[in-house]
């Protein structure tokens, strides 16, 4: 079938495709979403504003976007990545029409929501940021294509390119990689905060002016519409998580900001001696990581609540809402019927739907044990925390907080047990931007 | 008690609404026509769908009822479910009979149970826009075989006519024997007299797919494959994302 090739496509694509996908999944900073783009007449696609995930690994990660990297040579040497120049693997570069072609015929198939592109350091920062550029550029204006676009802002890049990149792509993400300073130029001899911030800056920039533009002119072409994320990698450096929450948090003060997104450390590189010996890569603190994100951004906690100099590092046994539920015991039990909102969310085995059915049900009448389970409280957990209209149980003021977790970290045989690399949190039915690691 | 017959329509239901209310008769159970009536009953009622009568029946709803709660209406009806007609019935009834609509009352049995529905109904339809692959044809049409749990593709057009507004598509339920065909203008109701060309799997025979067909295929198997962290494999996980009544349509999932 190699003879009768249409396009772009040749018989090394297949290989290429491989090679370079290889060196892309490590990044997980994928999701798509946060933008709404319409079809325009004779274009192709639209985005849909939320993340469609159209299939999974055998991991279970969300496949949303085509995510690969133009090429994978790269002439620096960081300790975590795979592509690092000091690595002997196949290497290999696309052209920007094959890329383009692959893009625009997974699409079509409802493959894909988009592409998501990155790429290694070839020859400077802007020489490779230009390359990237010129994809989305051709995509957007040639083929008129509305799908998402997730481009990588290459570190270092100059504030010119990152402007043009932020006219076709729908995201723009620079990694932080390694959440502290020294640690990164360890392992990252080449890289250094500013390098990594002075992008982030100008996306913001980009973002804030376009803002102000639009409301002048409703015209005025969009700025990555979808704004930035980052990704940090967990347990390659010894940072402890509250030092990586409050770095999140700080990231997320910034407007923009969209998502940070965690990777738990593959030690994919033979051994380093600046890196930890890993048998496993760290799936539970990285789940742990996104569960504590979640309480910073959907249920109104600060990073210091969720871990401090007290409690560092995140409770590996139970998810970090329990564990802030079982540090103040003195702000329980809650009553279903009157609590405000806000304190309905803390509670554990509520999550952000059922606070709101709570909340928009009992104003018909009170509330009782059986219409709360029926509504998806986890009330295994929740028994512990709440008073409603007839549970006179033992809640954890009358049990020590320590009874309650050992009651709910218990393996009971006959409980499935839950296995906590599933990202499955049981305080939350999430909002719309799923919890996938993607 | 009081037993119904009717066409098994929505807008059938809505007749029996109506009926029931101008006579005060309130149905304890309803069948399809011709389907054995229970052993024991107190009166059977045959209401034939009345287009005019449903539709009265629907704009009061409209007074009632917010967007949000006509659309738990027409998306849990989707849902085929057996009885869900009944159910559907005592939540019309219920919101007619309140002063104010109770859409929000979900501490009300029916109401938490339709608004369950409608939202495995939604999960369906979002499966489906996910798990859709298009094979392209050899005369440029791109074609979605696929068996909702639901009957839920009337509930995905408008993403995919959006979405694919510049090729022609079929997409074909499998299961339900019909589908909707996009001509790159409207998009109108299919069904067959004979078994389509594709089997129970979905596919075409080679030499009606597009000649680059199978070589984007095979580019799209090797990317998934290469995806795959293998020291984060998680078959639960996989599965519980990608349940496996759709892997035989996907093309990732297929061998070779
Ligand atoms: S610059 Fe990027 S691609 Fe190159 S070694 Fe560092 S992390 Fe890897």
């Amino acid at each position: 079938m190699w003879e009768r090739i249409s396009g772009a496509m040749n018989e090394n694509t297949l290989e290429k495709l491989k090679i370079l996908a290889e060196s892309a999944k490590y990044d997980v900073s994928c999701a798509s979403g946060g933008t709404t783009r319409r079809n325009r007449p004779g274009g192709i696609g639209s985005a849909a504003g939320w993340g469609i995930c159209h299939s999974f690994t055998e991991d279970g990660r969300c496949v949303s976007l085509l995510k690969i990297m133009l090429t994978n040579h790269c002439i620096y040497d960081c300790a975590y990545c795979i592509n690092r120049k000091s690595n002997d693997l196949p290497r290999a570069t696309f052209s920007v029409s094959e890329l383009v072609e692959l893009t625009i015929e997974f699409y079509r198939r409802n493959y894909i929501e988009g592409l998501f592109l990155s790429s290694g350091i070839v020859r400077n920062p802007d020489y490779t940021m230009e390359r990237l550029v010129g994809v989305a550029k051709e995509l957007r204006q040639r083929h008129r294509y509305n799908g998402y676009i997730h481009l990588k802002g290459i570190p270092g890049a100059s504030r010119e390119l990152i402007c043009e990149a932020g006219l076709y792509a729908d995201r723009l993400s620079v990694n932080v990689e390694i959440p502290n300073e020294q640690s990164l130029q360890l392992l990252a001899p080449d890289k250094d905060f500013a390098s990594v911030f002075a992008p982030m800056r100008h996306i913001k920039q980009g973002i804030l002016e376009n803002l102000e533009d639009r409301k002048k002119f409703r015209s005025a072409p969009r700025f990555a519409p979808a704004g930035q994320s980052t990704q940090m990698i967990i347990g390659a450096s010894p940072e402890r998580d509250k030092d990586i929450l409050s770095l999140s948090a700080n990231l997320y003060k910034r407007p923009t900001l969209k998502r940070v997104y965690y990777s738990g450390f593959v030690p994919v590189n033979a051994y380093d001696n600046r890196l930890p010996a890993l048998k496993q890569p760290p799936l539970v603190r990285e789940n742990r990581l996104y569960q504590a994100d979640w309480l910073m951004r959907f249920y109104q906690f600060t990073a210091n609540e969720i871990a401090d100099d007290a409690y560092p590092d995140l409770d590996l046994e139970v998810d970090p809402k329990l564990a802030w539920a079982l540090r103040h015991p003195e702000k329980f039990p809650v009553d279903i019927n009157k609590a405000e909102y806000e304190m309905l969310l803390r509670v554990p085995g509520i999550g952000v739907k059922s606070a709101q059915l709570i909340v928009a049900s009992r104003r018909y009448g009170k509330l009782g044990e059986s219409q709360l389970r029926k509504m998806g409280i986890v009330m295994k957990k929740a028994v512990y925390f709440i008073t409603c209209r007839e549970l006179p149980f033992q809640t954890v003021q009358e049990l020590h907080p320590e009874q309650v977790r050992r009651i709910l970290t218990r393996p009971s045989g006959s409980r499935k047990q839950e296995d906590p690399r599933q990202l499955k949190l049981s305080f939350e039915e999430e909002p719309h931007d799923r919890l996938y690691l993607r | 008690m009081i037993v119904c017959t009717y066409d098994k329509t929505f807008e059938g239901l809505l007749s029996v609404v109506f009926e029931a209310y101008s006579r005060k008769k309130f149905p304890d159970k309803l069948l399809a026509e011709g389907e054995p009536l229970p052993l024991f009953y107190d009166e059977a009622i045959s209401v034939s769908t009345d287009p005019e009568k449903s539709e009265r029946v629907w704009n009061g709803l409209e007074k009632k009822l917010s967007r949000g709660g006509l659309a738990f209406l027409t998306q849990s009806w989707l849902s085929e479910l057996p009885e869900v007609d009944l159910l559907l019935f005592r939540y019309i009834r219920k919101n007619l009979d309140a002063p104010v609509s109770l859409e929000l009352n979900f501490g009300d049995p029916d109401v938490l149970e339709v608004s369950q529905i409608w939202k495995k109904v939604g999960q369906e339809k979002s499966r489906i826009i996910q798990f859709a692959r298009f094979q392209k044809t050899a005369d440029n049409t791109y074609l979605a075989v696929l068996e909702p749990l639901y009957n839920v593709l009337p509930l995905t057009l408008s993403y995919f006519k959006e979405r694919f507004a510049g090729q022609c598509w079929l997409l074909y339920d499998n299961k339900r024997k019909y589908g909707y065909y996009y001509d790159m203008k409207r998009v109108s109701e299919v069904r067959f007299e004979q078994e389509p060309l594709w089997g129970v799997c979905g596919k075409l025979p080679e030499e009606l797919l597009a000649e680059d067909e199978k070589q984007f295929q095979q580019l799209w198997k090797s990317y998934f494959k290469s995806l795959a962290i293998r020291e984060r494999l998680n078959p639960k996980l996989h599965r519980q994302h990608l349940p496996a009544r759709f892997w035989k349509y996907l093309t990732e999932k297929q061998g070779g």
